[in-house]
């Protein structure tokens, strides 16, 4: 039973940065159209990012409470690095065909992988001390570290804020027409660039916020952003690409069948989830509650 | 009007089939002055080149982009690879024999899948496919040996009459190999050319410009993508089939979807509108490849520099700007 428990407590921590990966790449199609290849490297960057700041806080004798601050910092610093690149690199291939958007976005992927290579080079970076800091609970005799908890927490805040800013919110209001007609929105004076530059910020937000939440657990290693992005594509392709709920939706399953895996077919683990998106594809073309 | 295109035509035939000779004879004697390292480079893009080939079909003829074109390209290797661990004479012919029906295979039960899509869908159904395909090779290790993957020693090629083994065995076998690959090339070339002027070809470019349109015409237009998506895959099948005895090994590696990244940037590099578009970047890249990873760690970084700047500044590829070029200075030759 306190086994169940802490298997379904880690599905629920993979899920919630699983949700955060796949629910920019999401937010970042439905809004402009654009499959983002270089989305799981802007995870790895927030991962990189988090745990060097929390390395050079720990260096500098940052007092240990403080640091749970660099956590938000590393997000921002790819939401900062998304806002440089959307104006730069992206806008001129709205009106291009979508093999163009997906070949940039790929050559941005490997500039970004080599970059993190070169800044940081090729041993891990861990930033783990965030993670002892927190005490670790019994879970029906099994130990539990509390920061886990706190990762699903962060996720499911980011859910009902995302859901809430773009349902609730002037600024929502403006995403969703932008998503529906470009042109009608441009049309009746809505400045479109600048919907476009917010949304691609909030999409590597979220992703940076799930490789700075995602850190303390592991460490920050190269092809991490790669492997993500295969995986967070499994879950809006399950989910729907474009939608919110979808992402949400297909990161629990992704994450439940991938801890069911592990548990029971090693080998075939992630065979299955890809086949699971390949027949989602087959028979739901949109995924679950896509539209588009 | 009219003239003036046949004129274009026949001039441009003429001069295609004029310079496709002086490629060929170029690349029959190149053995003669360049040293064993260059041939086997040589020998790696003309293999480049068929697999670019055949994923042109795909994305310039039919307007399909597939992101999972590593699939059959690791199937052709990991097939060899599995026909010498198990299977009898080390014969590049038998493997061909084996291996091709079996890529071709892989690609009518993939294609037949991902056809049903499009668009976004279409390349994200290949790329899932293709790492169902990855996952496997990297799991099931005593099949596929994992990530350290499955030697393949030198083959004796033309059935057992050249064998290489011995101390000048490797020279020896670049050489022959490198005639080998070429002849294959070649036909390659030449099928491809006749099925991309076929009617067939021509149905299928009619389908990419315009799907509505071809389906008023009474083209069963998945039919089409279908049979295209077969010929494709067999063609990159084929490139790894003759990749994996060139290099000795085959790791999960070649059936990532970064591979299949790489494959898409071959045809963008020369050019994906063009026929000879994707021979040229497969070439290119080769020696791009090569030389950026010799002389930077970061060979990555310098590549995506590359593939950003060219799709910003060259859509159309190398081959497309050169031709773009000859005829402005066409143009105005015959301006005034």
């Amino acid at each position: 039973m306190a086994i169940l428990t802490i298997q379904i407590l880690n599905s629920l921590l993979y899920a919630s940065v699983l949700f955060l990966i796949a629910a920019g790449l999401s937010l970042i199609f439905g809004v402009m159209r654009i499959v983002n290849l270089a989305h799981g490297s802007l995870y790895a960057v927030g991962a990189y990012v988090t745990a060097w700041l929390v390395g050079t806080g720990i260096a500098h004798g940052v007092p240990l409470g403080w640091l749970f601050l660099m956590l938000p910092c590393g997000a921002l610093a790819v939401a900062l690095i998304g806002i440089v690149i959307e104006p730069l690199l992206l806008r001129p291939f709205y009106t291009r065909a979508e093999e163009y958007q997906l070949l940039v976005t790929f050559g941005l992927l490997q500039i970004l992988e080599d970059l993190m290579r070169l800044i940081w080079g090729g041993t891990p970076l861990s930033a783990d001390t965030l993670m002892d800091a927190l005490p670790i609970i019994k879970i029906g005799g099994l130990n539990y570290p509390t920061y886990d908890l706190l990762v699903i927490a962060v996720g499911v805040v980011a859910a009902v804020a995302l859901w809430a800013a773009i349902y609730h919110t002037r600024f929502g209001v403006l995403l969703r027409a932008t998503s529906q007609d470009r042109r009608m929105a441009s049309a009746l004076g809505l400045n479109v660039g600048l919907v476009y530059v917010v949304a691609f910020g909030i999409g590597c937000f979220m992703a940076g916020l799930g490789g700075a939440i995602v850190v303390p657990t592991q460490a920050a290693v190269l092809g991490m952003g790669v492997d993500a992005l295969v995986i967070a594509f499994v879950v809006v392709v399950i989910g729907g690409l474009g939608s919110l709920k979808g992402a949400l939706v297909g990161a629990i399953i992704v994450s439940f069948v991938r801890t069911a895996g592990i548990q029971f077919f090693p080998e075939l683990e992630l065979a299955v989830l890809y086949v699971i998106a390949a027949g989602v594809l087959l028979v739901r073309p949109t995924g679950l509650f896509g539209t588009a | 009007m009219v003239a003036q295109i046949q004129a274009l035509r026949g001039r441009s035939g003429f001069g295609l089939w004029a310079s496709a000779a002086a490629v060929v004879v170029v690349l029959l004697l190149a053995p003669g002055y360049f040293g064993t390292y260059q041939i086997q480079l040589l020998i790696y893009g003309l293999i480049a080149a068929i697999a670019a080939l055949g994923f042109n079909l795909l994305l310039g003829y039919t307007g399909l982009l597939s992101f999972g074109h590593s699939a059959y390209f690791g199937v052709g290797a990991y097939t060899v690879a599995l026909v010498v661990e198990h299977l009898g004479p080390h014969s590049m012919e038998f493997y061909l024999l084996i291996g091709l029906p079996v890529v071709a295979l892989t690609s009518a039960l993939f294609g037949y899948i991902c056809v049903r899509h499009t668009q976004i869908f279409f390349g994200i159904l290949t790329l899932a496919i293709s790492q169902v395909i990855y996952s496997l090779a990297l799991n099931l290790f005593w099949v596929t040996g994992g990530s350290d993957g499955m030697r393949v020693p030198r083959p004796a090629l033309l059935f057992g009459a050249l064998s290489f083994s011995g101390s000048g065995g490797f020279r020896q076998f670049i050489t022959s190999y490198y005639y080998y690959v070429l002849a294959i090339f070649i036909v390659c070339v030449f099928l491809m050319w006749v099925i991309v002027h076929s009617p067939f070809g021509k149905a299928l470019q009619g389908i990419r410009d315009n799907e509505v349109r071809a389906r008023f015409l009474g083209l069963r237009i998945r039919r089409f993508r279908w049979i295209a998506f077969l010929v494709s895959g067999t063609f990159t099948g084929l490139a790894g089939i003759l990749w994996v005895p060139l290099e000795g090994l085959t790791t999960p590696d070649v059936l990532y979807w970064t591979f299949s990244g790489e494959i898409v940037f071959t045809a963008l590099l020369g050019g994906f509108r063009n026929f000879t578009g994707p021979i040229v970047g497969g070439i290119v890249f080769t020696y791009l490849k090569t030389y950026a990873v010799a002389t930077t760690e970061y060979w990555q970084l310098l590549l995506g520099v590359v593939l950003v700047t060219l799709v910003l500044v060259l859509p159309t590829g190398i081959v497309g700007a050169i031709s773009r070029l000859g005829q402005r200075f066409r143009e105005r030759r015959a301006a005034p």
